[in-house]
């Protein structure tokens, strides 16, 4: 048993109560061994700053993301709506999820299909918490001398613009970012968009995360931060082809920070 | 006078061909489905400013963009002269300008000289780039061939046409310098041009009179002569980038690049299954045509996307920035862009001579692009980002995805099941909804 405090929306409700905010999971959030730790720490993060927050639980269902990436724009509208009028059932006003491409999907693609919401990438909501004195940071030095690269998600990055969040929070660690080579703007995808990540890669001569992976190694990183469940799947899996699983390490954003706040649990 | 004929016949002419040809495919980019893209005007301005005029985006590879700019700079400012010499094709007056604008005058030739030059080395350089030096994304497999020939021609043309500047601006001085110019009577000594003044006399020094006056009447048909050439080729070539770059950044996709368009057609069809009021056996309504869902064709795509494709000069940014690319796969999102270019070509002519129902049972998905390109794509946006004049070949891979998926349920297996779990599930995996929450309390 873990000491995470986790309501539901439905347990709110019964007790009249309101989040200030949604903790939208995801499916890999939910299923994905690696990524369950990485909503672990997102849920530390928020209990540690006492932030009113709930989760939808078994109420929750895929975004629709990769069923409209794979060209199934009735499964995602489907999807969709279902999901609007359960967020709509409960009021939900803000969002955060520590999924790029469920964020990317609630926050464009949902209000045509009349759902609205205030959507926040958890390095974002994270950013707030820290300027606003709600978060600080006791244990930086857990990754002194450590460097750290950030490696772009497509759907947090180029999609929609957002870069600085992210790396903002790595240079609150007692660490130095290094950038690689391919970053930002001109960031290499890992290769899971599109719905990629839930079928074998079209034939090639490489895979897309051995060369974002090398990309990485190039870095001279001890760390590559992650800020998608799906990233830091390709990434590791990179690593790991190459053997160096043992030398650098792939790490979600949420996950530097709760163990820089080094918090129970 | 005979001169003024034939330069009065040739204007109308190349005018006349060169807009018959525009509006040949205007008609074909209006064959593509609509698109409201006339909201948020002082936006789209602003884009249009940055992006073409100001050629923002071309930066982000420096030693290119500086040559282009070089081109781009001589071309915009070489059009004053042109009006000159226009002028003088009609009247016959040389060199109208230099009375009414003295010193300035001197300066804005010597200025479009320089620039001339600059354009000179930098096509130049263009051509080592793409025949010598082989730059990768100027020499990939879809530039084989006619792509190709298509580039080096216009750099060769490019490189005429400032030939016959010098020559008519070099011939000219000499001449002036001797008092037989025909433009005379503004003086004599040196016209002063920053190229000319000692170009000319390095060149054609010491050459008779009529020498001088034949050559300066060769650079100046021959400038002519490239322009309505070059205008007239314009429509057959990548090279139209140069105007359709303008109205394509102007309709820009303002919105977040991660958002993909919603169909509402389908938005209906899902409305009706989950309202339980609907009746499932009401009637179209009146005049409602059945559409395709998702891209077959070129005229299941949008207008905006179909001038995307006449927009493209091939420059090959998206393809070399392209992971799946990158890593060996066939998609080439350059390639997208010039298959719909050419099947809508084809389709245009098609229509145009055989009627609106023309089919010549081809297709853009099938014959032109094939399934392995469009499943090789991983929707990361790097292509859109990299294109300096803002095309999208993601939202035409998406739309072709569509059609295989909605029409034609033609799925790849392992995508069959990720749909399935979705649907049943809520999941990608299979894994039970009433699951989701486990991890709450697992260690």
């Amino acid at each position: 048993m873990s000491n995470l405090k986790v309501p539901t929306m439905a347990e709110m409700l019964a007790e009249g109560k309101v989040p200030d905010i949604l903790f939208w999971v995801g499916c890999a959030g939910s299923f994905d061994d690696r990524a369950k730790k990485i909503t672990k720490a997102i849920v530390k993060i928020l209990n540690h700053c006492e932030v009113s927050f709930a989760v939808l639980g078994t109420e929750e269902s895929c975004s629709g993301d990769p069923a409209k990436r794979a060209g199934n724009e009735f499964t995602f509208q489907m999807q969709a709506m279902m999901n609007i009028q359960v967020l709509d059932g409960y009021e939900v006003k803000r969002i955060v999820t520590g999924c790029p491409h469920c964020f990317n999907t609630l926050k464009n693609e949902y209000p045509e299909l009349g759902g609205n919401y205030e959507v926040l990438h958890h390095t974002q909501l994270i950013q707030d918490l820290i300027n606003t004195g709600k978060l600080a940071l006791q244990n930086g030095e857990t990754y002194k001398g450590k460097k750290i690269t950030f490696h772009d998600p497509c759907y947090l990055g180029r999609a929609n613009d957002i870069y600085e969040a992210p790396r903002s929070l790595i240079e609150k660690l007692d660490a130095e970012l290094v950038e690689m080579k391919r970053c930002k703007t001109n960031g290499l995808c890992c290769g899971a968009g599109g719905a990629q990540m839930f079928k074998e890669a079209e034939k090639g001569n490489k895979e897309i995360n051995v060369e974002r992976t090398e990309d990485a190694l190039e870095s001279k990183a001890d760390i590559i931060a992650t800020g998608c469940p799906f990233c830091n799947t390709m990434m590791t899996d990179g690593i790991k082809s190459f053997e160096k699983e043992d030398y650098i390490k792939v790490i979600d954003v949420a996950e530097l920070i709760a163990n820089a706040i080094d918090i129970e649990g | 006078m005979v001169s003024i004929i034939v330069f009065a016949l040739l204007s109308i002419a190349g005018f006349s061909v060169f807009f018959w040809n525009v509006s040949k495919i205007r008609s074909n980019i209006f064959l593509g489905r609509d698109l409201d893209r006339t909201d948020r005007k002082a936006e789209r301005w602003k884009t249009m400013t940055l992006v073409a005029l100001g050629q923002k985006k071309m930066f982000t590879r420096p030693i290119p963009a500086l040559l282009h700019l070089c081109i781009y700079a001589a071309f915009v400012i070489t059009q004053i002269e042109l009006i000159e010499i226009i002028v003088d094709g009609i009247t016959h007056e040389h060199r109208i300008f230099r009375e009414a604008l003295g010193g300035f005058y001197t300066f804005m030739i010597s200025f479009i000289e320089i620039l001339s030059v600059l354009a000179l080395v930098a096509t130049v350089i263009f051509l080592i780039r793409r025949n010598v030096v082989k730059v990768k994304r100027l020499t990939m497999d879809e530039m084989k061939g006619w792509p190709k020939r298509d580039a080096n021609l216009i750099l060769i043309m490019e490189i005429i046409l400032v030939s016959c500047i010098f020559t008519m601006n070099g011939a000219d001085e000499v001449l002036y310098q001797k008092g037989m110019s025909h433009a005379a009577y503004l003086g004599d000594g040196s016209m002063s041009f920053s190229i000319s003044s000692w170009l000319g006399p390095l060149l054609f020094g010491g050459m008779e009179t009529d020498t001088l006056n034949f050559l300066e009447r060769v650079g100046w048909w021959g400038h002519v002569i490239m322009v309505f050439s070059f205008l007239n080729y314009l429509p057959y070539s990548k090279h139209f980038h140069i105007i359709l770059a303008f109205p394509n950044t102007y309709y820009s996709n303002l919105e977040a690049k991660g958002r993909m368009t919603n169909m509402e057609s389908v938005t209906n069809e899902v409305k009706l299954m989950m309202d339980p009021n609907a009746d499932p056996y009401a009637a179209a309504p009146e005049g409602a045509e059945p559409q395709r869902f998702g891209a077959k064709d070129v005229q299941d795509l949008t207008w905006k996307n179909l001038l995307d494709a006449y927009t493209c000069t091939e420059c090959g940014r998206c393809t070399s920035s392209c992971p799946a690319n990158q890593t060996g796969k066939l998609l080439s999102p350059r390639k997208i862009m010039m298959d719909t270019r050419d099947r809508l070509t084809e389709v245009g002519d098609g229509i145009r001579k055989n009627g609106k129902d023309f089919s010549d049972g081809k297709s853009l998905l099938g014959d032109y692009i094939t399934e392995e390109e469009i499943w090789a794509c991983t929707s990361c946006n790097a292509c859109l980002q990299e294109c300096p004049v803002n095309i999208d070949p993601l939202s035409i891979i998406i739309d072709l995805r569509r059609f295989l998926v909605m029409e034609e349920s033609k799925v790849p297996t392992e995508l069959a099941g990720m749909l399935t779990n979705i649907e049943n599930n809520g999941a990608p995996w299979q894994f039970s909804q009433t699951d989701r929450l486990n991890w709450k309390d697992e260690a």
